[in-house]
């Protein structure tokens, strides 16, 4: 039991696939914007990644080598049109403002990342708990991002006034940049730097050594 | 035998069943979801349509408080109510896109930036009692980084604002995008389209505050200088000659 406990909640801090493997960055830009649909993405992108590990774990015996990253696409592929169809029928607000972002879980690293990695080697159902796991890593970076940019952006959290605005009467002038998908980068090295300040086994050994002074 | 799953019919014969199997569960999910899609379409069109009238929707029934409106099809060339397309199917975004059903704009005219324009429009009728109560028509042109497409609402009197909003647009979110702030949205209805007696419309944003009581300027979004700037233009477009200023003269002297 102690095994599947460390596949699924393993990769959340201590493996984080955003934080350490920095894989899936993109989206994390792009979505992040309000809570609202970062929570959606996280859901489609958590259903994605464990269904296309399960699945693949499923056939790993019979796909040939030879196309086998071809074989994974289709899969990932098919599930994430499907998941793009249930939203768009069912939530469909959310659907409009996440665009183009849900057709993108297909090229999302990190469901890549797991289908090669883990589903390749393991059986289906510690994969699917793999693609859990990792799809949690990915969601606790990117609510807690957008719950800073929101809340920073628009004052708002889950559009609810948290911070009344300058513009509505309120106090708070809002920060622009927040709004904005660079922003997100500097979220997430914060988010980072907070991390590795607790796991500092995840610091990364210094690439380069300083020259001695010279004369 | 290591080898047996690597033969070239065996990579075939993978691949095959794959894909079949694939597309069945994808066009499957397609199928069955199709009409909850489309509904959903349709209902925020309506849920657009009825939002720039400044009709509030009881309960959320749509379809109660869309009742009161009409749609009807408006020859641009004419300028009058025309039935050469079905009403109900008829796409003026998918029209604009076929040559034969829409016209291209030069350059003088296209203060828009939209290039062509369909040859009809789909227009709502707001109707009462007295006749017409107001009218909807649909907007679009381009601002900073996108086409914005809305709706503006216009009195009995074909003269006075009574709603403006867009359903879709990727301006800056904070300062262009606050095109959607309700604040400012708030600011159009009551303000005069045209001033006395001349077709030109009057109506547009200006930098800053708008002097209390001026009846054709709006603020301007501060921050937004060219998102300001397409509002202006496209508002200025739909509503002048190459707009709906011939159908709106027509219609008010009976002519529609």
């Amino acid at each position: 039991m102690s095994k599947t406990r460390e596949i699924l909640l393993g990769p959340i801090f201590t493996n984080n696939p955003i934080a350490l493997q920095i894989l899936g960055v993109c989206s994390a830009l792009a979505v992040t914007s309000s809570l609202n649909v970062t929570i959606v993405m996280c859901i489609a992108l958590t259903v994605v990644t464990a269904f296309s590990n399960f699945f693949i774990a499923l056939i790993r015996k019979h796909i040939p080598s030879s196309i086998r990253i071809i074989v994974q696409m289709i899969i990932i592929a098919s599930l994430v049109i499907v998941v793009d169809q249930v939203l768009k029928a069912y939530a469909y607000e959310v659907s409009k403002q996440l665009s183009v972002f849900v057709g993108l879980i297909i090229t999302n690293c990190i469901v890549m990342g797991r289908a090669e990695a883990f589903a390749m080697q393991n059986p289906p159902i510690p994969s699917f708990f793999d693609g859990i796991g990792n799809g949690l890593g990915y969601s606790v970076v990117l609510l807690f991002v957008a719950t800073v940019r929101e809340l920073t952006g628009s004052g708002t959290l889950l559009g609810f006034e948290i911070l009344p605005l300058v513009t509505n009467g309120g106090w708070y002038y809002s920060n622009g940049l927040m709004l904005l998908p660079p922003s997100a980068f500097f979220v997430i090295g914060g988010f980072i730097w907070l991390l590795r300040n607790s796991k500092v086994d995840q610091v990364e050994p210094v690439e380069y050594k300083l020259a001695s002074h010279t004369k | 035998m290591s080898n047996a799953k690597d033969s070239v019919s065996r990579t075939v014969m993978v691949a095959l069943v794959l894909c079949v199997v694939c597309s069945v569960i994808v066009s499957a999910a397609a199928v069955m979801l199709r009409g909850k899609q489309q509904e959903n379409a349709i209902n925020e069109k309506k849920f657009n349509i009825l939002a720039a009238a400044g009709i509030e929707v009881v309960d959320g029934d749509l379809e109660a408080a869309f009742a009161t409106i009409t749609p009807k099809l408006v020859d641009m060339r004419t300028g009058q109510f025309s039935t050469g397309e079905d009403v109900m199917t008829y796409n003026m975004r998918k029209a604009v896109k076929d040559p034969a059903k829409s016209r291209a704009l030069t350059s003088e005219q296209d203060i828009a930036s939209i290039r062509k324009q369909s040859l009809y429009s789909t227009v709502y009728l707001v109707e009462g009692e007295q006749g017409i109560e107001r009218i909807i028509l649909p907007i679009h042109g381009y601002g900073l980084w996108s086409t914005l497409y809305g709706f503006i609402a216009l009195e009995s009197d074909l003269n006075t604002v009574a709603g403006l909003g867009f359903y879709e647009h990727s301006e800056t979110p904070g300062l262009g995008g606050e095109v959607d702030n309700p604040k400012w949205k708030a600011l159009w209805p009551g303000k005069k389209v045209y001033a006395d007696g001349s077709y030109a419309p009057a109506i547009g944003l200006i930098k800053g505050k708008a002097p209390v009581g001026d009846l054709h300027k709006v603020d301007g979004l501060a921050g937004a200088t060219l998102t300001s700037n397409g509002v202006t233009n496209l508002v200025k477009f739909w509503l002048g000659k190459n707009g709906f200023a011939p159908f709106l003269t027509k219609l008010k002297a009976g002519e529609a």
